[in-house]
């Protein structure tokens, strides 16, 4: 129950995290509304992917970032890129994203329902940091990978949300975003 | 053209500076934002052109130019898709990347695109990452820019 009542706590914050995004009057004028994301949010279960990377960086952090071999070479980022269809590199984690941006990425996938996904915490890992914005040379992070293709940073996401992209991309990888079933639902209604 | 002894007398105080740097002193004081705006000027020859420094939104020091925003309305990117159109403007100001600049949002626009929806979607608000990043210092360690 502790759990539970952990995981609602959690939910609320990412709600009201969410309503102070302010991810532009364009995304609230679109088809839906941050309030009935927040509906949405509250019948989903939570589950992602985030694999603490302390635990991959717990080594002496010492070896140099993107050299061969290492943890930000491109073959081992090739690897976490490919680890699943929907992968996240972000600054925190999505249960405490340390950034605004990555915050904004974790939250637009929730919106689709998108609760499983992989996500890397870069700031736990400097070469992985490195290493990413050398693989898909991009300067920023965060990075979003669908089916192990580079998709852009926040402003692209964002964009894709506003503009139905995302949907279709989702659909590729044979997930139906959340947000088709909530429209049908208000047009029940 | 009047020489500019005969300008700074014809004015009697200095001209007011507006939000962001045009030219002139205020190159001094903002030589990032100056910068990404020529940069980008020279390179896009955009129909509109917006450069916010959003440092001020972050746990950076006041007056710091590491968190910028962008709105580029420019013909060079018709045809492109949105990921080509960044990928352009970071190459612009891959300098500035590499160097002072920590975070870079932009909005890339054809000018028809511009013309049909002029809206500037905010960025979001800091959520604390840099206050212990150790990539903060470098880049406020006041790196010049070539």
């Amino acid at each position: 129950m502790g759990r539970r009542n952990g995981l609602e706590v959690d939910r609320r914050a990412c709600v009201s995290r969410c309503k102070k995004l302010s991810l532009g009057k364009a995304a609230m004028s679109g088809s839906l509304c941050w309030l009935r994301a927040a509906s949405l949010l509250r019948g989903a279960p939570l589950r992602w992917g985030a694999r603490p990377l302390s635990q991959a960086a717990a080594g002496d952090g010492s070896s140099p970032g993107g050299g061969e071999g290492g943890r930000g070479s491109r073959e081992s980022v090739e690897q976490l890129v490919r680890a699943h269809p929907v992968v996240v590199f972000m600054k925190g984690n999505p249960a405490q994203p340390l950034c605004g941006f990555s915050n904004a990425v974790v939250q637009i996938l929730r919106l689709h329902g998108v609760q499983d996904f992989q996500a890397y915490d870069v700031l736990q890992d400097p070469d992985l940091r490195q290493g990413i914005k050398n693989y898909s040379n991009w300067p920023t992070i965060p990075q979003v990978y669908l089916n192990g293709e580079f998709v852009g940073g926040c402003d692209i996401l964002l964009q894709m949300h506003q503009n139905g992209d995302l949907v279709e991309e989702l659909k590729k990888l044979g997930i139906r975003s959340a947000l088709l079933d909530a429209e049908k639902d208000q047009d029940k209604k | 053209m009047l020489p500019s002894r005969l300008l700074r007398q014809a004015l009697p105080r200095p001209a007011p500076s507006f939000g962001y740097s045009t030219a002139g002193p205020a190159m001094e004081e903002k030589p990032v934002e100056s910068s990404i705006r020529a940069k980008l000027l020279q390179a896009l020859q955009p129909l509109h052109l917006e450069v916010h420094n959003e440092s001020s939104m972050h746990a950076v020091p006041r007056g710091s130019e590491t968190h910028f925003k962008v709105v580029i309305a420019s013909q060079r990117f018709a045809g492109l898709p949105l990921l080509r159109r960044h990928r352009l403007v970071n190459e612009i100001l891959q300098a500035e990347l590499a160097g002072p600049v920590h975070a870079l949002s932009i909005q890339a626009k054809t000018p028809q695109q511009w013309e049909e929806n002029q809206s500037v979607s905010q960025s979001p608000g800091c959520l604390g990452g840099s206050k212990h990043d150790p990539h903060r210092a470098t880049k406020l360690g006041g790196q010049g820019l070539g």
